[in-house]
């Protein structure tokens, strides 16, 4: 008997101490964020999309479009071209296409990169009415954040120049192995190879 | 009496597959007596999402990616069971001070994933107040995850050979001043929770799992110590770092859920203790083994590692065929071995019951059907 009603103090002990917590933590100021009209700062390290970076000096992106980035990535999500325009040491990207939908933040294809040219975004509102708002092309953007930083744009280069370019390049190469060619002197029956 | 027109008669009741306190999809059929539960059967495999078949088509640096996404609550731990197989396979030795990073990540990923079910848990209970400040403590903690790794859930954090990002002092000082903060909160958790009289009366006693049961299941992780059997891959079996901390494996005695939820609280406090051990120790050095291989093309082999995760026992065996593809990739889940005991532990329960043993076990949907 004495029992039950210890039992019911006790009890009613315990709901009255977890009382006092919640009445305790009522006077504390508020901890959550009123998103949306407030927002936190997203930290460095935050992941958002991968994008290229702009690089200080040149003020235009890195990417040599070696495409280890598309071969690492998991997803295989990304599409890069690229090609030598004449003049240039280097490949250029005329084309980076990211399909963030498939994207898993991995951050194997920013690890991977040869010249380190992508680097994460801090953007994380990427909701959209339709598939293709989250297919991002990061020439587009970096056109978009120079405009936005008041640098000068780095220009995507049209159909037309990629394909002198690759005349161009195909006729340096067809020159380069005629040389070779002419240089070696195939002997009989050997065909020449590109 | 009367007797006759009474047959004795059960029915089927479907709990889920999109239940709330199903902590994902969990289809279970319970046959029923009345409130009594006579049978039940758990119908899997609505997560299912092939990730060892995706392991066979994939390099192993492009799996990575898949494991913080198995168990997405414990993802660290994922991670690491699968680094340090893959190291195992390729002979790579970590550098200390990456061991001490992965500890501390992983033990911090712990603590969250705890947290997570201490609220959700009495959520499914009924009491809803606990999960706002376990909730307002992992924050915390997600937020020196996110400034470490880049992501709040399903991290793909750890490489072959240690960890791509070092520790820095603020990270180390946001850990230290976390840990003080959160060793404040037990007498309130306590208060809240433990000395409750209805929490009390609904777990002591209910959900019973014996020794002998916990044995045959192959039940690991808090559910298996809740029930008096001290076994912890981490003290077992050591890997990483572990065995240069002193921490306690607590156990409970009869194996109730009362129990089980004694010994996770414990257990965030021996997480506490491991944290700060390592950061007291932290070595100094580098945080990549060195002659990491860009190609990752392990020799011909097999390879077992296991690791304790939140819910126990996740081991992880590769057949590498000397290819830069692993030939076969097993994940065994604890979730799954935990969920068949407790289907068991179902019968002669009321029906009240059901999801105060369901949830007490901490399964996680995606982990089971993976
Ligand atoms: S790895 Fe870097 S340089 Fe190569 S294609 Fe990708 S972004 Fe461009
Ligand atoms: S973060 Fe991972 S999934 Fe996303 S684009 Fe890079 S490699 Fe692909």
């Amino acid at each position: 008997m004495i029992n039950y009603f210890k039992e019911i103090l006790v009890g009613f002990w315990s709901l009255l101490a977890g009382m006092a917590v919640t009445i305790r933590y009522f006077t504390k100021p508020i901890v959550t964020v009123q998103y949306p009209r407030e927002k936190i700062k997203m930290s460095p390290a935050y992941r958002g999309y991968p994008r290229l970076i702009i690089d200080p000096e040149t003020q235009t992106h890195r990417c040599i479009a070696c495409e280890m980035c598309a071969r690492i990535c998991p997803s295989q999500l990304i599409t890069v071209e690229g090609i030598k325009f004449p003049g240039e040491k280097q490949k250029r990207a005329t084309k980076y296409v990211h399909e963030h939908y498939y994207c898993s933040l991995c951050g194997l294809c920013t690890e991977v990169c040869p010249t380190s040219a992508l680097e994460y975004s801090d953007e994380y509102r990427l909701a959209g009415y339709h598939r293709e708002d989250a297919v991002l092309d990061h020439l587009v953007i970096l056109q978009l954040r120079q405009t936005a930083a008041g640098l000068p744009v780095t220009a995507i280069p049209s159909a037309e120049e990629i394909a002198a370019a690759a005349a161009a390049e195909a006729a340096a190469k067809e020159a380069k192995a005629k040389a070779a060619a002419a240089a070696k002197k195939p002997q009989a029956g050997e065909e020449v190879k590109e | 009496m009367i007797t006759s027109g009474i047959e004795e008669k059960t029915f089927v009741l479907n709990l889920g597959p999109q239940h709330p306190s199903t902590h994902g999809v969990l289809r279970v059929l319970l046959e029923m007596d009345g409130e009594y539960i006579t049978a039940a059967e758990p119908v899997i495999g609505y997560g299912h999402r092939a990730h060892e078949h995706m392991a066979e088509n994939r390099n192993y640096q492009q799996f990575l990616p898949n494991m913080g996404r198995v168990d997405y609550l414990h993802a660290l731990a994922f991670n690491q069971g699968y680094c340090m197989a893959v190291e195992k396979l390729l002979g790579l030795e970590v550098p200390e001070r990456a061991e001490y990073i992965r500890v501390i990540t992983n033990e911090l990923n712990r603590l969250t994933s705890h947290l997570l079910w201490f609220g959700a848990y009495l959520m499914d209970l009924g009491a809803f107040t606990p999960f706002l400040y376990c909730f307002d403590d992992r924050e915390h903690i997600l937020d020196l995850l996110d400034s470490l790794t880049g992501s709040r859930l399903t991290y793909c954090f750890y490489r072959f050979g240690g960890v791509p990002k070092d520790i820095d002092d603020d990270f180390i000082s946001g850990t230290r001043a976390f840990i003080h903060r959160l060793r404040s909160r037990w007498a309130d958790y306590d208060n809240l929770v433990t000395k409750n009289v209805i929490f009390i009366h609904r777990t002591k006693g209910v959900g019973l799992f014996t020794k002998e049961q916990c044995q045959l299941y192959g039940i690991t992780g808090p559910s298996l110590r809740g029930s008096g059997i001290p076994y912890d891959i981490r003290k077992s079996e050591p890997y990483s770092a572990y065995p240069q901390f002193h921490f306690e494996i607590p156990i409970g005695e009869n194996g109730d859920i009362y129990d089980r939820y004694i010994v996770r609280l414990r257990e965030m406090e021996q997480s506490c203790r491991i944290i700060e051990q390592a950061l007291n120790k932290l070595p100094k050095g580098p945080i990549m083994a060195e002659k990491v291989p860009k190609r990752i093309k392990p020799p011909e082999g097999e390879v077992y590692t296991a690791v304790e995760t939140a819910r126990g026992e996740f081991g992880i065996y590769i057949v590498s065929q000397g290819d830069v593809k692993p030939y076969r990739i097993k994940l065994r889940v604890p979730s799954f071995a935990n969920l068949s005991l407790m289907v068991e532990s179902f019968k002669d329960n009321l029906v009240a019951d059901v999801v105060a043993i369901l949830g007490s076990i901490d399964v996680v949907i995606p982990e089971i059907d993976r």
